[in-house]
């Protein structure tokens, strides 16, 4: 009994950064709209600057002033983002900005790794708070406490702030109708700045506080990332109570998971915020979203026509040159355009989903490695052939992708995207934790193609005739009946129910076909690697597939594919460098403020200006 | 003549507001029949119910005969009613004729079809339709870029693909020009009579309510207060109070021109 108490208040000390971070988050969401990926890299500011002024600051009083200094510093930092990497990008469409955030994670990351080096940082102990307490006979640190009391206080103060101040009514305001509040004459721009000053700082806080308990390493971005979305959805977008609701409920089940089921700590919070997702579509404390809001913001896409004798002509050359490339004999063109193929195939699935149907999948990595991992186990386990294998793998991701997109289909926007990615870290999870059936962490090696494959060359082609048929494939169905349906049910879903289309279950089955083809990516994938690690199932793939649908141009049938073309080519180049991922970041950003309709988008957009193309009207 | 529509003591409360209360009426083959009333009285939620938007909390809708309560939007269009909306809503990433030949598509149960090309498939249908309402000169604009009287004409045209027996038809002429709307409602009530269609439709323009429509009926706070032929509602007392604005304007302009 006093154990479990002990390991309350263990799960609540713990609750304390959760909620720093993931209220800041909840806040920039709720008023910019932002889906902001480089939040956990505010949070790992936060712990490297809060201990770097730690050093300086000597005792109790030198602590607290580093904790709250990180702070104002990581808010100011958040305010340098904006202004020049979000502000130009506000009217780009919906979603588009998350990719820049992505470019600041990268940039963010190279520069922690040149400021603090690469080695983790131990944190230093709270003066004054370094003891123990005996509580019901349980030592319990008495900094512990000190978080307790300190994250209520926090709560109250910024529920003050949202509720009681004219700040906070201008805050409310701009979540429920932006267009409004500027039109009674609020600088929306300022506005939105101080709210990203605020929300960083939230999350610089968490980082500083956290350092008695944790430290400081180059992984908590990433690390921090999924939890705190985890603990907006549970507690409900743009809910301060809610997130604090969240933040303990999640830390505490993570306490006591770690006890009592080990194996069960990287699934637990999926677990937890898919079953409240299920009996409380909104998050614990979350309002229904307001119809509409997730609409397609800007201009609206334009109308799409098969490829004319032009185009096709052009599609058949380029085929015709990248058939030509065995002939040069380097092996290393050879490797990397499978590289791209299956890469430029992960992401025309992506987009098929994403931008025919509206649906902002975060999880799509569990379909490619999903394939991957099926093809793997079948040799692995049942000795199956390459050939069986190899067209089982599409197979087995569609079907995890009925049977997940069943689940989230049941919800929209935002929320949507969150189940896509809480299932694909529940398998990611399985998959890593599986040691004796997965290999887990050690991945699954020696899955070779058969005999007749058995070639860099023949699985070159190979290569192309699956990857490029599929990218056809998808974009065939676009222009079919099927995929006008998905189309019609993104534009008007009240208008598609209106005239007999069952929206929820075209895009279950869009969904589903996505699943497929990226479970195909990933068969040949793993074959053309001959081994298949976690890494394949993770986040970070999930999000390089978002990040190149959007960088391509989501609003274009050949984003997806040029997107990740240009993406992998780009990252063979830059990889070489030791600071690839700051030259990277800073590309990416840039291409996003020169290019916000996307690199497809922005070139049709010059070529109707050098009147190249047949000019569609304008507005 | 035969009833097409038939609504009995439909009813619907949110919370504890009565948005409609006891609504009974039949609709009767070829029948305009308009719905009336001030803003709040109830129309919209009596047509999302009978368009399945919405679930009565009592009563029932019977579509030749056939108990319609509670069912999908989509299926009670597949039943054989059409419906326009209040405000406009169309696939904006589509082309005009697109846009018809989606709803042609659906009509003809093709939507999981994977092979042909989409804006090949019942062209020459869709294109008649878009005769039918005069916007086939405009069938491969951007439906984006349409002008609001347009969209409006395309929603009719959309409407009418599966050739209703029945279309329902949310103010259809809010927001055009009076011009416009005239225009509109005769091309509505000619296609009514063609196609020998029944449309029951709400709208605030008297002068329209009162030149087209066969029938009106009066709804006020959820009741339905009055039923009865264009003369017969003009000249009811009850409707008159509460239509103030509307009614009397227009006898007050007919008494001027006639002086």
């Amino acid at each position: 009994m006093s154990l479990l108490f002990a390991q309350l208040l263990t799960g609540l000390a713990d609750a304390a950064t959760l909620f720093l971070v993931a209220s800041g988050l909840s806040l920039i969401f709720g008023v910019t709209r932002i889906v902001n990926f480089s939040h956990g890299s505010f949070y790992m500011l936060g712990a490297f600057i809060g201990y770097s002024l730690m050093q300086v600051l000597p005792g109790m009083f030198g602590f607290w002033a580093s904790v709250l200094l990180a702070g104002v510093a990581v808010g100011l930092i958040g305010v340098i983002v904006e202004i020049c990497v979000l502000r130009p990008i506000y009217r780009a469409p919906e979603l588009f900005q998350l990719v820049a955030t992505f470019g600041v994670i990268l940039i963010i990351q190279d520069v922690a790794l040149f400021t603090w080096g690469a080695d983790d940082l131990l944190g230093p102990r709270a003066p004054g708070l370094t003891g123990i307490v005996r509580i019901m006979g349980e030592p319990v640190p008495k900094y512990d406490l000190a978080l307790i009391a300190i994250t209520p206080l926090v709560l109250f103060s910024l529920w003050y702030m949202i509720t009681k101040t004219r700040v906070g009514i201008l805050v409310r305001a701009a979540t429920q109708d932006r267009e409004m509040v500027g039109a009674l004459g609020v600088n929306q721009a300022w506005l939105f700045t101080g709210v990203f000053f605020l929300g960083a700082m939230l999350a610089g806080l968490g980082g500083a506080i956290q350092l008695p308990k944790g430290g400081a390493d180059l992984l908590m971005d990433f690390n921090i990332l999924a939890a705190i979305f985890v603990v907006v959805v549970i507690g409900g977008m743009g809910s301060l109570p809610g997130a604090y609701a969240a933040a303990v409920l999640i830390s505490v089940l993570n306490v006591y998971g770690v006890t009592y089921i080990p194996q069960s700590t990287l699934v637990l919070m999926f677990v937890v915020m898919a079953v409240v997702l299920m009996i409380k579509p909104f998050g614990l404390f979350g309002r229904e979203e307001v119809a509409g809001e997730h609409g397609q913001v800007g201009e609206p896409e334009r109308p799409i026509k098969p490829a004319g004798p032009r185009g096709r002509l052009m599609v058949a050359g380029l085929i015709f040159l990248l058939a030509l490339i065995p002939l040069s004999g380097s092996n290393f063109a050879q490797i990397l355009t499978t590289d791209i193929i299956t890469f430029a195939l992960f992401a025309a699935s992506l987009h098929f989903i994403l931008g025919l149907g509206g649906l902002v999948s975060f999880g799509h990595a569990a379909y490619f490695g999903g394939g991957a991992y099926v093809a793997a186990l079948l040799v692995t386990h049942l000795g199956a052939n390459m050939e069986i294998a190899f067209v089982l793998a599409p197979f087995g991701a569609a079907l995890g992708a009925v049977m997940i997109g069943w689940l989230c289909m049941r919800r929209t926007g935002v929320y949507f995207a969150m189940l896509t990615l809480a299932f694909a870290q529940l398998i990611w999870s399985l998959v890593y934790q599986w040691d004796e059936f997965t290999g887990g962490d050690d991945g699954l090696v020696d899955i070779w193609p058969a005999a007749w494959l058995n070639g860099t060359s023949v699985y070159y082609y190979f290569t192309m005739l699956f990857g490029i048929g599929g990218i056809l494939a998808l974009r065939h169905v676009a222009h079919s009946p099927f995929g006008y349906a998905l189309r019609a049910s993104r534009d008007s879903t009240r208008q598609a129910e209106a005239t007999g289309i069952h929206t929820k279950r075209v895009q279950w089955a869009a969904f589903s076909f996505a699943g497929a083809m990226a479970g195909l990516a990933g068969a040949l994938f793993v074959f053309s690697k001959g081994s298949v690690f976690p890494t394949e199932l993770e986040i970070a793939k999930s999000f390089d597939g978002l990040i190149v649908v959007f960088l391509g141009g989501v609003k274009t049938l050949s984003g997806g594919v040029v997107g990740a073309a240009s993406l992998e080519l780009v990252k063979d180049v830059l990889t070489r460098f030791e600071y690839w991922r700051l030259s990277l970041g800073v590309l990416i950003i840039v291409v996003v403020i020169l290019a916000p309709n996307g690199i497809v988008g922005t070139l049709h957009k010059l070529g109707e200006r050098l009147g190249m193309t047949g000019k569609t009207e304008d507005r | 003549m035969s009833v097409v529509l038939r609504v009995d003591d439909l009813s619907k409360s949110f919370g504890g507001v009565q948005a409609v209360k006891d609504v009974s009426f039949s609709i009767e083959q070829g029948e305009l029949l308009a719905m009336i009333g001030p803003n709040g009285a109830g129309k919209t939620t009596c047509f999302n119910m009978l368009m399945g938007q919405l679930k009565p909390t009592g009563g029932e809708v019977f579509f030749k005969g056939e108990n319609l309560t509670g069912r999908q939007p989509r299926d009670i269009w597949r039943m054989g009613i059409g419906r326009t909306f209040q405000v406009t809503a169309a696939y904006s990433s589509m082309t005009v004729v697109e846009n018809v030949q989606m709803a042609l598509i659906s009509h003809h149960r093709r939507i999981f079809s994977f092979l042909p090309f989409a804006h090949k498939l019942y062209k020459e249908e869709a294109m008649s339709l878009l005769d039918l309402v005069g916007m086939s000169d405009q069938a491969e604009r951007h439906c984006a870029i349409l002008a609001y009287g347009d969209l409006k004409r395309l929603e009719l045209s959309i409407a009418l693909c599966h050739k209703p027996s029945l279309l329902l038809m949310d103010e259809p002429t809010a927001g055009m020009a009076p011009t416009e709307r005239f225009k509109l409602m005769q091309l509505t009530s000619d296609i009514v009579r063609d196609q020998n269609i029944s449309v029951l439709f709400t709208e605030h323009d008297m002068d329209v309510v009162f030149t087209h429509s066969h029938r009106v009926m009066v709804l006020n706070r959820g009741e339905l207060i009055a039923d009865g032929s264009v003369d017969e509602i003009r000249n009811d007392a009850r409707v008159q109070e509460i239509y103030l604005g509307g009614g009397n304007l227009y006898q007050k302009a007919k008494a001027a021109k006639h002086d």
